[in-house]
């Protein structure tokens, strides 16, 4: 669950990205996170992530207050979290399956844990014939595949994709969106920030939209509304 | 999932950064046997120094003249009292004859020296070395406080000279080792920073799996060791080679009996130890120093 009440985020330089930000995402919940470039969408990603702190307000993540988790306890919070990017982040020079165990072996999993859990994942993002190629042997949406099953190989509680279809076409990126909603069936939570507007009103999920730091909507059901912003 | 110290996992991501960085791993273990090998030299130096100047050392002895008073007997039972002088380290009783006849063989039988000779030649008196040479000056006073003795006669400028000379060369040594000291940590530091660099990505990741710093650290830390430990194993024997080098220049180049140089294999247990300690610590602290910021994720 992710808790978000009057969060303020100000930078060094005095821009200030989010402006008594109030959101709650509750467990098994499918979210989308919308709003224009510079809107505050990042800085929200960041604050769930535990990489800045907010500057105001407060932020719960899984269980762990954000405003005095302690250095050591960051970790165990992440471990709550699997994280997928729009440029996929793999490591190019090792295979599909190393790219998993490695996300795996940096949690401290053992050998006889990778075995098990890495070809369930595989075989769930559709990828069980391709633990073996490397990154650069894939498609875009192959890739953003192997990027899903790295966050889910741990399983985390939830889910967060940052823009996870901006380097796809439209069919690739549908693909990566109905196996992110099949994984939030499954019993993980998913929070995608997306600019795709055809996407977002096509799953007919909840839509939180901000702009200029302020959450301005928050739909259950919702679309993403251009007129809006 | 089970949590444990996977120490397999550390020293094989260890040694596939070191190939995996090859160039900058060979530069680094160059650059740490270069530092050490400097380093070991300066050592060397001063251990040797040390060493001639300590068997010059144990040559500077002090005389005690017994008073004249005394019989040969008497002066004898002096000993124990003298022995009980803090520093006293050696007592060596001579009688007044015995130091005559060493005096005519000295001066090889010479008249005219014989004539003048001093009142105090024909003195019983001791020999005595001390433990320590600094407190040359103080073991003298306090020789001359026991009853009986006459005077103490020291070479109080010359055990000054060695001990001046002694602790300017290990004063030096121990500044040129500080900084090479130094040299060597930032150039182990920079190695794995750039090694870091081009695995910032990997470090990302990690980081955001929810990898401790810990568990980041100890390839990098395993790798600094093994850079250490490889530069410090070349460097022994590097210097081995060089020590022998010099040595054999040292005896035959000038000939000088006074420069008594000390073995390289009786000093290489140590110098071996002192070696790889030196290596893994530049090693593991350069690495320790050049993760440290990639680990603000």
């Amino acid at each position: 669950m992710i808790r978000f009440i009057d969060v303020h985020k100000e930078y060094d330089n005095g821009t200030k990205a989010l402006k008594g930000v109030n959101v709650r995402i509750d467990d098994g919940e499918f979210v989308f996170l919308v709003g224009p470039s510079g809107s505050g969408k990042s800085t929200l990603i960041k604050l769930i992530t535990a990489e800045i702190a907010p500057t105001g307000g407060r932020v719960m993540v899984n269980g762990f207050n954000l405003n005095n988790i302690t250095p050591r306890q960051v970790p165990q919070m992440r471990r709550t979290l699997g994280v997928i990017f729009q440029d996929f982040r793999l490591i190019e020079k090792k295979t599909v399956y190393e790219n998993l165990s490695f996300a795996m072996r940096a949690i401290g999993a053992s050998n006889r844990e990778l075995r098990r859990r890495i070809p369930y994942v595989l075989q769930l993002v559709g990828l069980e014939q391709k633990g073996d190629r490397f990154p650069g042997q894939l498609s875009g949406g192959e890739q953003q595949r192997v990027a899903i099953a790295r966050a889910l190989v741990n399983n985390p509680n939830m889910i967060i994709a940052d823009e996870p279809t901006g380097n796809l076409d439209p069919q690739r990126s549908l693909e990566i969106m109905m196996l992110l909603e099949r994984i939030n069936e499954l019993g993980t939570t998913v929070l995608v920030v997306t600019h795709e507007k055809n996407l977002v009103n096509r799953f007919n999920k909840r839509v939180v939209t901000i702009e200029n730091g302020r959450v301005i909507s928050d739909e259950t059901g919702g679309y993403y509304n251009v007129e809006k912003i | 999932m089970s949590r444990k110290f996977n120490a397999g996992y550390y020293v094989s991501e260890g040694f596939h950064s070191i190939f995996t960085h090859g160039f900058m791993s060979f530069a680094a273990v160059c650059m740490i046997v270069a530092c050490l090998i400097i380093m070991g030299s300066f050592t060397l130096l001063a251990v040797n120094l040390d060493n001639t100047l300590g068997d010059l050392e144990s040559e500077n002895e002090m005389l005690v003249y017994i008073d004249d008073a005394l019989t040969q007997d008497e002066a004898r039972m002096l000993q124990p009292k003298l022995a009980q002088v803090d520093n006293v380290a050696q007592l060596t009783f001579v009688t007044k004859e015995q130091a005559m006849a060493d005096y005519k063989a000295k001066h090889n039988d010479n008249i005219a020296v014989l004539k003048d000779l001093p009142d105090e030649a024909l003195r019983d008196r001791y020999r005595v070395h001390v433990y320590d040479i600094e407190r040359m000056a103080e073991t003298q006073a306090a020789l001359e406080q026991v009853p009986d003795v006459a005077w103490v006669r020291a070479a109080i400028e010359i055990a000054d000279g060695f001990v001046m000379v002694r602790n300017i060369a290990t004063a030096v040594a121990l500044v040129l080792i500080g900084i090479l000291l130094v040299i060597s940590l930032f150039i182990i530091a920079n190695t794995i920073k750039l090694a870091t660099f081009y695995r910032r990505e990997e470090i990302a990741i990690m980081k955001m799996c929810g990898a401790t710093d810990g568990f980041i650290e100890w390839p990098f830390v395993v790798e600094g060791m093994l850079l250490g430990l490889t530069g410090a194993l070349i460097a022994f024997f590097a210097q081995w080679g060089l020590y022998q080098m010099v040595a054999k220049f040292a005896v035959q180049g000038n000939g000088l009996s006074l420069v008594n140089m000390i073995s390289y294999s009786s000093m290489a247990t140590t110098i071996l130890a002192i070696f790889c300690g030196v290596g893994v610590f530049i090693g593991v602290v350069g690495s320790l120093f050049a993760i440290r910021k990639f680990l603000q994720v």
